[in-house]
């Protein structure tokens, strides 16, 4: 944990209510985003007990299982879910804008640039917490390779027609939510504990209903006391007053109320089932109403500078998929190979990079805990030394001296870099400390290519500038060789797709689809 | 699996470590020249002789006629390894590929008559030996690959770096030390743990899973740590593995000129000249992670250190063979502070700037990797803390500061550390088809400290 965060949680504990971590909004927040909370059965892994969806707070769409071992119930629920968020998913499919990129022509090898689209939006899924996230991969997992009726005529036991198709879809959301920033899904306590810092344990804050309790308390109650509620309060009949945030359910819940209403269900008695989807209900609604209360809460911040960049991303990643689909490719490999598994923890790598930067560039907060950590310092200048360099044609390299009470963690030519007005980084080299309390540093770029910098691009006294110890843009890694030029350190060539329908599934278990 | 070569032969008889560490090295070179194999893996403990191997190795190969490239992780480790080439051979060409950033290289290259210098592959066609950076052959294509690759501090680099160079040679020769830090990724890998290809796991794991009977080696004896230390550092890291040290009891000696004023800090540096380690323990105590009394407390053992006129005598070698090895002044380029996080390390060099001391390196664990010093100072990565994260158990981490010295190591650590092991076991999640690695963070760090309680001096500040 960073020194500023310990901070603003000790000041948590001392006024009794969350701090915030940062002055704006950091992840994109959909217009219409469909919340999705989810619930699943103790004991058996991927069978859901039932779920609210749906994109209006006042009317979600109630599925609900009501004896999920009973596995024709669990695909009508399947079914269901995809007919909720499938629609969801696609509505954005079709309003597209044109975009230019350069790609490789494969008869002359040049990069061209061609059109190509992009979809003007897409859909945002909100869980409520990060066990969400891990259900919805679970969910995508166990659908993607099932086969339809029309796939596979021949084949017994068909899903349900578009159950595959949501499948795929969840595992790319998954996936997705991996890379640092992007927020086709996302959990609600992951975006609550950006925004703020409470005053208990990273822990503890996975419950959203005690998250909630910290941020914004019933008036007259401490954060602390109200957590402690949301926690551990009990009704006269043992239950939680705060259902947790699921997939997982209560114990008290599933053995005194579920058990016995899953019993009747079995016994064939009349209004069972309604008894049940009532009873589910109960337990899901007060965590809809509190990803929503969650969404207002964020809704108060204004979003960061560089938020729609990263959406941006967010829409490629949605319309390269959009277009895997409408291709005919099949699913998502069970597995990664090695070169994708490759590209992969590199384009994240990247991301958190350029992530960490953007958000301190948007949000002065935030770069003041990057200034505390001493990887950024800001300062007011106090003098400004025209100096060029050596070489054949002389360019100009200012020295700029400041007065700052930061300590950054400089060593002799360090890289710094600086945010200018007009979005550009103007890149510099620390030179040495002067006398007590301030810093030499020599710009290197961002002054045109003139002997004579272009006007406002260096500082003048009496400035206030802040300089950055890690790049603005970082780049990416290197490009890695096509999977079927694996290199024989990695195993060579993952085998081709037309060697196997399916990579050998797991010798052990004869149906392996989860 | 071709056996490993084991250091304790069976026959009775004195171990002769230049023996030892000559046949081991002959199989080494046997293998790589002559083998029919793709790859050659080589695991050598703390100051092996590595470098020495990877020099030997480039220039039998260019010596036999047979050009090849050589990948290292950082600049500075393929730096030292153009000069060491230089060094050994004045008339060896040697390329180094470099980026085309202002001062990518050691300008010390320049001076050298044999070795050019590129941004560009093109200008170093036709040399023997290549040398550039994982990251730097990254981006670099050719037409045919080399025919010989050797990959140096291989167990720090990752797998998807060896990834993207393994197609530009066709057999190579992996060389790096097992017990050293893993490598490791800023975002969560843990999708990918127990795959073979795990991108974040260390390139030799990879290599082995997917060719798992290449022939492995293992170089026995370690030259840099002293008598006093190979024990430990072998047991600690390497239990299944051991090494020795070449050097015996009282070949290296650290003395003092000043004798001791009786203070916890002169105390402790008493200690380690006489026994090569030495543990300044402060009273226990949750700290911030730059604990400004154990920082200052590692700053005034340096301090004493230089001020209290140490030499350090080393085992007579090459020309000096027969007469009495001259002892050297300990100068403050002979001393390295090593932390576990950076604002130690900048707290400490803000520290002994305070007492003016300079020219003391100070680092991290992992920039510490590699290199080699007469006397460290370490600030235990546990001292302090109210909780033992896997960062800070890091088995490598310990081992990286516990033998980076020739002659002692002196351990700056709040008390309670093994009371801390007790209460915070091992909580990683176990991950299916991962090798585990043993000895795990919690055990070695027990078995330092159980050595270190030995040498323990109690120190009030």
């Amino acid at each position: 944990m960073s020194l500023i965060e310990t901070l603003a949680r000790m000041e948590a504990v001392a006024a009794g209510r969350a701090q915030p971590r940062c002055t704006v909004r950091h992840r994109h927040l959909a217009e219409r985003p469909l919340v999705f909370v989810p619930l699943t059965t103790a004991g058996e892994v991927g069978a859901p007990l039932g779920a609210l969806v749906g994109t209006d707070r006042e009317k979600p769409a109630l599925l609900a299982v009501p004896q999920p071992r009973d596995r024709d119930l669990r695909f009508a629920f399947l079914a269901e879910l995809a007919e909720t968020v499938l629609p969801y998913v696609d509505g954005f499919a079709d309003a597209i804008e044109w975009e230019e990129r350069k790609e490789t022509d494969p008869e002359t090898g040049k990069k061209v640039p061609v059109q190509v689209e992009l979809c003007a939006d897409a859909p945002q899924l909100i869980v409520p917490s990060a066990a969400g996230i891990e259900f919805v991969r679970l969910l995508g997992r166990s659908m993607r390779f099932r086969r339809t009726a029309e796939q596979e005529p021949e084949a017994p036991y068909p899903a349900p027609p578009h159950v595959p198709l949501l499948g795929r879809w969840l595992t790319h959301l998954g996936e997705r939510a991996r890379v640092p920033g992007a927020s086709l899904l996302l959990p609600m306590t992951g975006l609550l504990t950006r925004h703020w810092a409470t005053g208990q344990s990273v822990l503890e804050d996975q419950h959203l209903g005690a998250l909630l309790a910290w941020i914004d308390p019933p008036p007259g109650t401490s954060g602390r006391a109200a957590a402690e509620y949301a926690e551990s309060a009990r009704d006269a009949d043992g239950q939680l007053r705060c259902p947790p945030a699921g997939p997982a359910t209560d114990p008290a819940f599933d053995n005194r109320l579920l058990a016995p209403a899953m019993a009747r269900y079995d016994a064939g008695l009349p209004g069972a089932e309604e008894a049940l989807r009532t009873l589910v209900e109960g337990q899901l609604r007060p965590t809809w109403d509190a990803v929503w209360q969650g969404i207002d809460l964020l809704r108060t911040l204004p979003a960061g500078a560089r938020v729609p960049d990263r959406w941006k991303r967010d829409r490629w990643s949605y319309t390269a998929h959009r277009d895997r689909i409408r291709a005919g490719e099949p699913p998502q490999p069970k597995q990664d190979d090695a070169v994708t598994a490759a590209q992969k923890l590199s384009a994240r790598e990247t991301a958190q990079a350029q992530l960490d930067a953007q958000e301190a560039l948007d949000d002065p907060l935030v770069m003041a805990g990057r200034r505390l950590a001493g990887e950024a310092f800001q300062g007011t200048v106090t003098a400004v030394e025209m100096a060029f360099s050596e070489g054949k044609r002389p360019m100009p390299r200012p020295l700029v001296t400041l007065r700052t009470a930061d300590r950054p963690q400089l060593s002799g030519g360090g890289k710094l870099y600086r945010p200018l007005a007009d979005g550009k980084t103007q890149t510099a080299e620390y030179v040495a400390a002067g006398e007590p309390g301030t810093l030499v540093v020599r710009l290197t770029g961002g002054m045109g290519r003139g002997k004579t910098p272009e006007p406002g691009s260096v500082p003048e006294p009496d400035d206030a500038v802040c300089w950055t110890l890690f790049e603005h843009a970082p780049r990416g890694g290197p490009e890695l060789p096509d999977p079927e030029d694996t290199p024989w350190t990695h195993g060579g060539p993952p085998p081709g797709a037309a060697d196997l329908p399916h990579p050998a599934p797991d010798p052990v278990t004869a149906e392996d689809f989860l | 699996m071709t056996a490993i070569q084991d250091p304790y032969p069976s026959t009775d008889g004195p171990f002769d470590p230049a023996a030892a560490a000559a046949a081991a090295t002959d199989a080494i070179l046997r293998d790589t020249l002559h083998g029919t194999r793709r790859g050659v893996v080589v695991d050598s403990p703390p100051g092996a002789g590595k470098s020495t191997l990877v020099v030997r190795a480039a220039r039998e190969l260019a010596a036999a006629g047979r050009p090849l490239m050589v990948v290292a992780q950082t600049n500075a480790q393929v730096d030292d390894l153009v000069l060491r080439l230089a060094e050994k051979d004045p008339q060896l060409p040697v390329g180094r590929l470099h980026s085309s950033e202002p001062g990518a290289f050691d300008p010390a290259l320049a001076e050298l008559p044999a070795v050019r210098t590129s941004a560009k592959i093109a200008d170093l066609a036709g040399l023997d030996i290549v040398v550039s950076t994982a990251a730097k052959w990254a981006y670099t294509k050719v037409d045919e690959p080399w025919r010989h690759a050797i990959v140096d501090e291989a167990y720090q680099m990752r797998s998807d770096a060896l990834l993207s160079v393994a197609g530009l040679f066709e057999r190579a020769l992996f060389v790096g030390d097992p017990g050293q830090l893993d490598p490791f990724s800023v975002v969560g890998a843990e999708q990918w743990a127990g795959l073979a290809y795990d991108p974040s796991s260390s390139a030799v794991s990879t290599l082995l899973a997917h060719n798992p009977d290449l022939p492995q080696h293992r170089l026995p004896v370690s030259w840099r740590l002293p008598a006093s230390a190979a024990p430990l550092v072998s047991a600690a890291f390497y239990p299944y593995t051991r090494f020795r040290s070449g050097t015996g009891h009282g070949d290296r000696r650290l003395a003092f000129g000043v004798p001791g004023d009786g203070s916890g800090v002169d105390r402790v540096l008493d200690e380690a000249a006489e026994s090569g380690w030495g543990l300044l323990e402060l009273p226990a105590r949750h700290t911030p992670r730059t604990d400004p009394e154990a920082v200052r407390a590692v700053a005034h053992v340096v301090r004493r250190l230089l001020d209290r006129g140490g030499a350090t005598t080393s085992e007579a070698h090459g020309a000096a063979e027969g007469a009495a090895p001259a002892p050297a002044p300990l100068t403050a380029g002979r001393i390295a502070v090593g932390t576990a996080h950076r604002d130690q390390a900048a707290a400490v060099r803000a520290a002994l700037a305070e007492l003016g001391v300079t020219g003391v390196a100070v680092d991290t664990a992992n920039r510490l990797q590699g290199r080699e010093f007469d006397v460290t100072v370490v600030l235990h990565p546990l001292s302090g803390r109210p909780d033992a994260t896997a960062f800070h158990l890091e088995t490598g981490r310990l081992c990286v500061l516990a033998s980076r010295h020739r002659h002692a190591c002196i351990v700056v650590c709040r008390a309670g550390v093994a009371d801390l092991l007790d209460e915070h076991p091992a909580t990683e999640p176990v991950q299916l088809g991962v090798t585990v690695k043993f000895p795990d963070g919690w055990e070695a760090n027990h078995a330092v400290l159980a050595h270190l309680a030995e040498h323990r001096v109690t120190w009030r500040p």
